[in-house]
């Protein structure tokens, strides 16, 4: 029993090494990138999962968090100090070793924050914006969470699209590579595709262990309690609006990293990523998954993620995952069963109405 | 500031304010008649004037409006038949989703139809460059069929919800939130009638705005916020309060360009409505036992 | 001093007065009972206790501390455990780790620890595994540990509940219409269960309809009726009390 539950992360991180040389094989590297990107995506909607399944909150405001991640490490990570390099705080960050040099497509010299410092200060931004907007947001209940997650990512995204300085509608790029390790980096471009692929695919199978290992352990036992009942969760010691607190900031951190690795891979953000339609499609995989499932999420996220990020839906890319929640309710969110004839029967669809449409 | 300046904004909020009072009222029926929010209520103010937009290039303008206005009753009653019925048992969670759902297919279904261009309807008298004047600021006279419509509108739904029976039924439904439930799913037509008058309402809006703010695809979501950020400003369930909520929203965004950004107008209100959220989410004249919603 | 104590504790819905200032103590490892008609304000008298109601008016100590208003949860931390009279189980999760809930209040691991699987994680679940299993050993519902709650039978549900307060090993163990659906049989085993937690050191606060179970286990016994208390005292002394029995038989049985 204790090993099925580690299937699925020990299956990724298997998958994350032997697919590229299987995909090299079958002439089909290519798709390395999208599946790349499909990682980082689904760990975004694993985070909502943790908050939507177990805690029972509902949040239209993940992409927010995806957002925040991306858009505040290419910020800094992006911003040059050279002009201010004798300022002595820059010097000290210097020291620490946590700038790095460069030069920029002009031959100009560059001298930016790490990315590493970059990620730990979007991560704790996303922290701290989620504490702040959690502790009221999570005393609301039903259509009120949703509504006030809505207007909070909505509030998100109009501000990146609306600011000068995080690049309006053009958003943030020259996003700089990302290393994690001497000669590993996240970032673009066919050098580092497979290694990369290996990167995001780890990534995600740890962000999957730790929920699964969280899922099983005391706390998430408490959740669990939580979800089903808070009256007796609370007559039994559970602090429930700390553990709703802490799952929501999880799940934002979750969202955040997503975002971090997903823009230093693509080099670039834009708003669309803040945009309400992704925060609906992380809904909609937590929610074919099986709600309280992770593997079920996992799943549908990487399928779904991926035929998306393929084109296979073509225009209705939005219609799709629309459809997919009305479907999802009616016939029964808990039943991953029909959550995957669901999904079979939606890949088949656009082939249809793509041939008489 | 001039006078002619704020005449505009106040027009404009004026204008804007009605279309929001509109999807506000929109909101209270459903969610007097079944409990739940219906987040496609956007979507029904979108088609008012989208069909009405198409078809005045068939009929006489005051038809076209009309026709666009029942189709889009219909469509509201269809939704709930076909879809929402379904969910009704689920709970609360089910139901937001559902209705996220359908305000997306709509959506959608909008702009494989219509495109992603603009559109928009005659004025209902005059034309782009007839005028009024008014302090010293110049407006269209569509401003008063605006005013003059919501006002009939309100007045409309008062005399319904006092004097008719299916109105009484709907109110007994909105009384006690058991009742709510039950009528939830009740198969009767009380929830269905409600459906197909509050898409009436969302589409009368839309056309009537159409001629001033053009109408496009895309902007139910918009409207759904705002729309509910007024139903909960003025106390959920309470139209009056919603008429009066979504005025004074209007004007707030309408006046909020004097310090704020265009690009940031939005953000007011929706900080207007996570401000209602947080702090009384009865709104300003709901009661403290309808704004808990702690339960589900 | 009393492990509990209420002072004047009152509390209105509206116009009604469900709890009209009620005061009495409960002694350590005594069995006390509180019994009244229906709608005397037995379970809102336990929603004060337990902290999921807060007090109009009026004081509940427990253990020496002033707990009045205190949170549920805060409640739950200084000793204190609770049975629902409609069973509030997890649904979806076994028999076992909901028995496992209750011993929250015994344990520390968070998030961190939890999501790590972090090996000074490990003795203590195991600790709690096996306390848990001790509770429902006592409860004899072993068969049913790894059988989700919601696929089981009402009264195995009730012992569930039952072992997951115990688990908790409270000071104080409040028990809502525990005999409620059993018959006499099952009455009478309860009866034996009550005695043998009493014996675990555990004090029991317990609201209960039936007579026969309340008389039988019962150290003290305080009645309530329209949220007064109208007499406390030893069983022998309640069943002679006048009052007591006019309020019974003036009333039509629900």
């Amino acid at each position: 029993m204790l090993i099925k539950r580690y299937l699925p992360p020990i299956a990724l991180a298997a998958c994350a090494f032997l697919l590229p040389p299987i995909l090299a094989a079958a002439k089909a590297s290519f798709l390395l990138t999208q599946l790349t990107m499909s990682a980082y995506y689904v760990l975004a909607s694993l985070g909502l999962c943790a908050l939507m399944g177990y805690a029972g909150q509902i949040s239209m405001g993940q992409a927010a968090f995806f957002a925040i991640g991306g858009y505040a490490s290419s910020f800094i990570s992006t911003r040059n100090l050279v002009a201010v390099a004798s300022f002595p705080a820059v010097r000290f960050l210097d020291a620490l070793g946590l700038l790095t040099r460069g030069t920029d497509s002009y031959g100009a010299a560059l001298l930016s924050p790490s990315p590493w410092i970059a990620c730990l200060c979007a991560v704790l931004l996303a922290v701290l914006v989620a504490a702040v907007i959690g502790t009221p947001v999570l005393r609301l209940k039903g259509h009120y969470l949703a509504m006030a997650t809505l207007g909070f990512g909505l509030v998100i995204e109009k501000i990146v699209r609306g600011t000068k300085a995080l690049g309006g509608a053009d958003g943030i790029s020259n996003v700089p590579a990302f290393d994690i390790f001497p000669g590993l980096a996240v970032t673009g471009g066919r050098a580092a595709r497979a290694a990369n692929f290996t990167i995001s695919w780890l990534v995600l199978a740890l962000g999957l262990l730790a929920l699964v290992n969280l899922v099983g352990s005391r706390a998430g036992r408490a959740l669990r309690a939580l979800h089903d009942g808070e009256e007796a969760a609370g007559a039994m010691g559970v602090d429930t609006a700390s553990y709703k607190l802490k799952v929501f900031v999880l799940g934002a951190v979750y969202a955040a990293v997503a975002g971090v690795l997903l823009t230093h891979y693509n080099g670039s953000i834009g708003p669309g990523e803040a945009n309400v339609m992704k925060s609906v499609r992380y809904v909609a995989i937590v929610a074919v998954g099986g709600m309280a499932n992770l593997t079920g999420t996992l799943v549908a996220g990487l399928i779904l993620n991926f035929l998306s990020l393929r084109g296979v839906f073509g225009r209705y890319d939005d219609a799709v995952f629309g459809i997919i929640l009305i479907l999802v309710m009616m016939l029964a969110p808990e039943a991953r069963a029909l959550g995957l004839g669901a999904k079979a029967a939606l890949a088949a669809l656009p082939r249809r109405r793509g041939g008489s449409g | 500031m001039q006078s002619s300046l704020f005449v505009q904004y106040l027009v404009s909020g004026l204008i804007y304010g009605s279309i929001y009072a509109a999807v506000a009222i929109g909101f209270n029926i459903i969610y007097n008649a079944t409990g739940i929010i219906n987040f496609a209520q956007g979507e029904f103010a979108m088609l008012g004037g989208m069909i009405s937009s198409t078809l005045a290039g068939i009929l006489p303008l005051a038809l076209a409006v009309l026709a666009a206005v029942a189709l889009t009753a219909l469509v509201g009653a269809a939704l709930e038949r076909v879809f929402l019925r379904k969910v009704a048992r689920g709970g609360v969670l089910k139901m937001v989703i559902t209705t996220i759902g359908l305000s997306i297919v709509i959506r959608e279904a909008a702009l494989l139809v219509w495109g992603e261009g603009v559109r928009t309807l005659p004025f209902f008298t005059g034309n782009e460059v007839s005028s009024v004047s008014f302090l010293g600021a110049n407006f269209s006279p569509q401003v008063f069929w605006v005013v003059g419509i919501t006002a009939l509108v309100v007045a409309g739904l008062t005399a319904f919800f006092r004097f008719t029976l299916i109105g009484k039924a709907m109110r007994g439904c909105s009384a006690n939130r058991d009742g709510a439930s039950l009528c939830g799913i009740d198969p009767g037509r009380t929830v269905t009638i409600a459906f197909g008058l509050s898409a009436a309402i969302g589409a009368v809006a839309g056309c009537i705005v159409a001629p001033l703010t053009q109408t496009h695809y895309a902007i139910g979501t918009g409207l759904a916020i705002k729309g509910f950020t007024v139903a909960a400003f003025g106390g959920l369930g309470n139209s009056v309060a919603a008429v009066v909520a979504g005025l004074f929203l209007g004007m707030l965004e309408s006046f909020s360009i004097i310090v704020v950004p265009e690009a940031y107008k939005d953000v007011v209100t929706i900080c207007v409505l996570l401000a209602v959220l947080f702090v009384k989410p009865s709104g300003l004249f709901g009661s403290r036992a309808v704004g808990a919603l702690k339960d589900y | 001093m009393s492990l509990l104590e209420l002072e004047g504790l009152s509390r209105s819905f509206g116009g009604l007065r469900a709890v009209d200032g009620v005061s009495f103590a409960a002694e350590a490892d005594r069995i006390t009972a509180v019994i009244g008609p229906n709608g005397a304000g037995k379970t809102t008298l336990f929603n004060l206790i337990a902290g999921s109601l807060a007090p109009d008016s009026g004081r509940v100590a427990f253990d020496g501390a002033d707990i009045t208003g205190l949170k549920p949860y805060r409640v739950a931390r200084r000793g204190m455990a609770r049975t629902f009279q409609a069973v509030k189980l997890s649904r979806k999760m076994t028999a076992l780790e909901n028995v496992m809930i209750g011993r929250q209040v015994r344990s520390r691991a968070g998030f961190a620890s939890g999501m790590l699987a972090a090996p000074w994680t490990w003795g203590e679940e195991r600790s709690i595994r096996e306390e848990s299993m001790k509770a429902i050993e006592l409860l004899g519902i072993e068969e049913y540990r790894d059988k989700e709650t919601g696929s089981l039978p009402f009264g195995i549900q009730r012992s569930v509940e039952l072992a997951r307060a115990i688990a908790a090993e409270p000071k104080l163990l409040l028990l809502d219409e525990p005999a409620s659906g059993l018959n006499v049989r099952e009455t009478r085993g309860l009866a034996e269960l009550i005695a043998r937690i009493r014996g675990r050191g555990i004090t029991i606060l317990v609201v209960e309809h039936d007579m026969s179970l309340v008389m039988d286990v019962s150290d003290e016994i305080v009645v309530l009726s329209f949220g007064k208390k109208i007499a406390q005292g030893k069983p022998r002394d309640i069943q002679a009390n006048k009052e007591v029995i006019d309020i019974y038989l003036g009333e039509d049985d629900a």
